[in-house]
């Protein structure tokens, strides 16, 4: 059984990681040159993480799938990025960034992690704007903010609706100021197939050329992974295509423990499916609720009608009637709930039934026209290409889609998985945001994580590993991983199937948005756990990959991966249906309060899940971590 | 209703090339894509088209993505001769197959360029903008030295057009649509970026001196005014950076003759 030692600081939750920072373990500047971290990913865990270790000494390697880490999924993000700076005079604190965060998760993360990162969020936009980052500003030159949901304050810095874009640019920027000055060595275009465990420790990676097809092996004295979330297990989502969880899958295969799987989060303001094709989902920012009405029709018979010509009290802005104090900016959760339980009565708009209003008409005639372009003008822009309609003049269309992970590998307070040496960043570690994410909170824990936290801890594992001692590539440890690898690969190539790998993801997908999407039941989770290894099974019988091992194969990077997510499903399923509460993004239909809300069970279920790998064909271990809160009462999250 | 676009289904005639490696010959191979909603992207079509080879036991197209919604920069097919297609302002995954009639035939090809070599199929290799990023495109900021965000105000106006030049997604449509391959719409958005802000002017010489230079070194050609990269830039980066960008080369040039210090670190990367 994994030992999951939180290592939280005692003393004062406001204390407890300037204490921590004072009490580690350091690695003189002399020493640290001869240490070698292995980086996995350059989104903005990543490649603030390689370029911070880098400008302390460290020599850092790199690797992304991409062609270049400019191009890593973080720049997607729309909205903007929190931080308790209290530019507004309006009462923000880090206290109020951290109530928000560990309330927004539903007491379902670690207090003293949550409390670090509202800690650092203000060294985060010190950080971001040294390096140039062109956040908005207001006329006399400083910063502007603007509100996201869960918050009654202004704590959001955005750079137009293309904040991630900005800051990973940023982090780009110092990433190859590094791999400049030969403090990094970048490996682009290439995918982390395996990990390689020597006497217990995380010592390298095994990892493909994708342009070549080369299998590389390489030491290193600790591994860093920043590889993302694993939402696209459900096929359709807001991630890219090539987002994957194929580095955390097989790091989990190789014991790190895989916390809160169930937890994913439904971004309620997405652009509805369209058909069968279809490849992926847009996200249309939360910064939209700002100012849009979110709603649809009183009567189920007019969910057709043109929605201009629906008079205003035949309107339900069910936001605003469920959730009085916090309207259209309630969090992610409950705002996607509250649209699936609108369209479940059959008031879901647009032809496929599955859809809302989100109304600018208002905010038009306060503002004007180009008032509402000034500050939302890209995201129109999207809409229309996307639909052909102009939202300045119908409402959009919307519905939730899947949108970020919560869950993700199990990390201490150090950010090191029960591996020792293994450290996971941002999205790809189960940390800060419990079992929901506040908008705008990604970005921060990524950079939180790779500028501020990762450069401190990472020394308090190295120091106790002896300069020199990096396992070399000869040894066993990498030739059965590498020949783990190789035989995947062939396994794949050879398969005599029939169908390409994207009918198994499709397929995978539907399961788990209908039994394990927005509400999720026993009956329908049991339902998934036969299907999805049914259809795993189905899947290496007769998928189809062609093409060949040594040359640039798409085909075969994508069986891998998909390979990865008939696994993951069924541990996501597993997961969902052993959490016997709601908490956040998790609903369990069997536990809600009357008025529909998550009903926790903070008795039986206020921990961290950890499941730790048993072998093919096992069940895995369920591992627990308590969370203890010892400054928070937990309460029931009202936002009403 | 709200209009869906319930337009009938169309069908296309690709012209694809094809390459199997970077030293092998290629060709235009055609396809027929039938059926198809017009609702439906591009890069979508491209994936039905895929699985369809891969069920006759041919090898799909090769192609770069990866958001699909405009941002990555991985797309980067010229189609019908213009980099990321008919439209303004959207990279190859924004566009629609509504924007084709019924029977279209459709030239799509890689971005082509002299420092963008093909490695296959639609995909090249355009690692070139990363070392030229690391030539000097940043600002030295050791993660912890940071003053206070506010300490210094930034004007407005220049905070926005920093953003103008900053929302480059480096695609490299502007280099594939120029007739000499010639980055400097590239070079120009990030040079201007950061020579805007009151946080890059230490490095502002030294920063478009070895830009340049790195540019020069890998084969992009000279810009001699054509402002195709405008054109088929999907953020619609204006060509007024580039003699933004000229201006602050001759300012540093001459300042590095004056004082030969000043330039001493250009091209050192750190």
């Amino acid at each position: 059984m994994a030992k999951l030692e939180s290592k939280v600081p005692s003393g004062p939750l406001a204390d407890k990681w300037r204490k921590h920072k004072s009490e580690i373990k350091l690695v003189n500047p002399a020493n640290k040159r001869k240490y070698e971290v292995i980086v996995v990913g350059a989104g903005l865990a990543g490649s603030s993480a390689a370029s911070s270790l880098a400008d302390l000494g460290y020599r850092v390697k790199c690797f992304v799938f991409h062609d270049s880490p400019r191009r890593a999924h973080s720049i997607a993000a729309q909205g903007g990025i929190n931080a308790a700076k209290n530019y507004q005079n309006d009462g923000d604190s880090v206290y109020r960034l951290f109530y928000d965060t560990i309330k927004g998760g539903d007491y379902r993360s670690r207090e003293a992690n949550v409390h670090r990162l509202a800690e650092v969020s203000v060294n985060i936009i010190d950080q971001c704007v040294a390096q140039g980052v062109p956040f908005a500003r207001e006329y006399g030159g400083l910063l502007a903010n603007r509100s996201f949901g869960g918050a009654q304050v202004s704590r959001t810095f955005y750079a137009r609706g293309q904040t991630g874009q900005q800051l990973l640019l940023g982090a780009y920027s110092a990433l190859m100021r590094t791999v400049g000055a030969g403090t990094v060595q970048l490996f682009p275009q290439s995918e982390m197939l395996d990990l390689v465990i020597v006497d217990g420790q995380a010592k390298g990676i095994i990892v493909r050329n994708l342009v070549t097809g080369e299998i590389q092996r390489h030491a290193a004295d600790s591994v860093v992974l920043a590889t993302g979330g694993y939402g696209n297990v459900f096929n359709l989502s807001t991630y890219a295509r090539g987002s994957n969880a194929t580095a955390i899958w097989r790091a989990y295969k190789r014991g790190a423990c895989f916390a809160n799987p169930c937890y994913t989060q439904i971004h309620p303001t997405c652009i509805p499916v369209s058909g069968d094709y279809q490849s992926k989902l847009t996200l249309m920012s939360e910064s939209l609720r700002n100012d849009g009405r979110i709603w649809v029709p009183k009567q189920a018979a007019d969910r057709l009608k043109n929605p201009n010509e629906i008079p205003e009290d035949q309107r339900d802005y069910y936001l605003e009637r469920m959730y009085p104090a916090f309207g259209n900016l309630c969090p992610r959760d409950i705002a996607s709930r509250a649209a699936k339980r609108v369209c479940d009565e059959g008031r879901g708009v647009g032809t496929s039934g599955l859809g809302v209003y989100l109304d600018f008409s208002d905010a038009i005639s306060r503002l004007g026209e180009a008032g509402v372009r000034e500050r939302y003008g890209n995201l129109f822009d999207i809409y229309h290409e996307i639909t052909a309609e102009n939202a300045y003049q119908v409402p959009m269309r919307i519905f939730p889609a899947v949108h970020y992970t919560m869950g993700g590998l199990w990390v201490d307070y150090n950010l090191m998985s029960n591996v020792p040496g293994l450290f996971v960043l941002g999205e790809a570690n189960f940390s800060d945001h419990g079992a929901n994410r506040l908008g705008a909170s990604a970005l921060m824990q990524g950079l939180a994580d790779g500028y501020f936290v990762i450069p401190y801890t990472i020394g308090d594992y190295l120091a106790t590993q002896r300069p020199g001692s990096r396992p070399s590539v000869e040894g066993a440890a990498f030739g059965e991983a590498e020949a783990n690898v190789t035989a995947i690969t062939r396994r794949l190539l050879e398969n005599r199937g029939r169908e390409p790998v994207s009918h198994f993801h499709k397929r995978l997908g539907k399961i788990l948005w209908e039994f394990c999407g927005m509400a999720r039941n026993r009956a329908g989770l049991e339902q998934a756990l036969q299907q999805i290894p049914a259809l795993r099974e189905e899947f290496w019988q007769n998928v189809r990959v062609p093409g060949s091992a040594d040359s640039l194969n798409q085909s075969l990077e994508q069986a891998g991966r998909v390979a990865d997510f008939l696994e993951l499903g069924e541990l996501l399923c597993l997961d969902a249906l052993t959490r016997e509460e709601s908490c956040g993004g998790h609903f369990r239909e069997e536990h809600q309060h009357p008025d529909g809300e998550c009903k926790r069970d903070d008795e039986a279920f206020m921990h961290a899940a950890a499941w730790e790998y048993q072998g093919a064909g096992q069940k895995p271990l369920r591992n627990v971590e308590p969370l203890a809160y010892e400054f928070v009462k937990p309460s029931t999250r009202s936002y009403k | 209703m709200v209009a869906e676009n319930t337009t009938q289904p169309i069908s296309l005639t690709l012209r694809v090339w094809r390459q199997a490696g970077p030293n092998e010959p290629g060709a235009f191979v055609e396809y027929r894509s039938a059926n198809l909603n017009p609702a439906m992207s591009f890069l979508e079509m491209l994936d039905v088209v895929n699985d369809e080879l891969t069920i006759k036991g041919e090898e799909p197209i090769a192609f770069a993505h990866d958001c699909r919604e405009g941002i990555c920069g991985t797309c980067s097919c010229t189609i019908n001769g213009k980099p990321h297609g008919p439209g303004t302002g959207i990279a190859t995954c924004q566009l629609y197959v509504r924007s084709f009639r019924d029977g279209d035939v459709v030239t799509v090809e890689p971005f082509r360029a002299r420092a963008f070599p093909v490695i296959k199929d639609l995909i090249t290799d355009r690692s070139a903008f990363d070392k030229i990023q690391a030539a000097g495109g940043f600002i030295t900021a050791r993660t912890g030295s940071a003053p206070d965000a506010n300490a210094t105000p930034v004007p407005k106006p220049d905070a926005d057009l920093a953003m103008d030049a900053a929302s480059c997604i480096s695609c490299g449509a502007c280099v594939a649509a120029c007739k000499n391959a010639s980055a400097m719409l590239f070079v120009a958005a990030k040079v201007s970026h950061l020579g805007l802000l009151p946080q890059g002017q230490a490095e502002r010489d030294r920063r478009v001196l070895a830009m340049v230079r790195t540019m020069d070194e890998l084969g992009f050609g000279n810009c001699t005014n054509y402002y195709e990269c405008s054109a088929a830039c999907p953020k619609l980066i204006s060509h007024d950076f580039i003699a933004r960008m000229n201006r602050d080369y001759l300012k540093a040039m001459f300042r590095s003759s004056l004082s030969p210090e000043s330039a001493s670190g250009a091209g050192g990367g750190a």
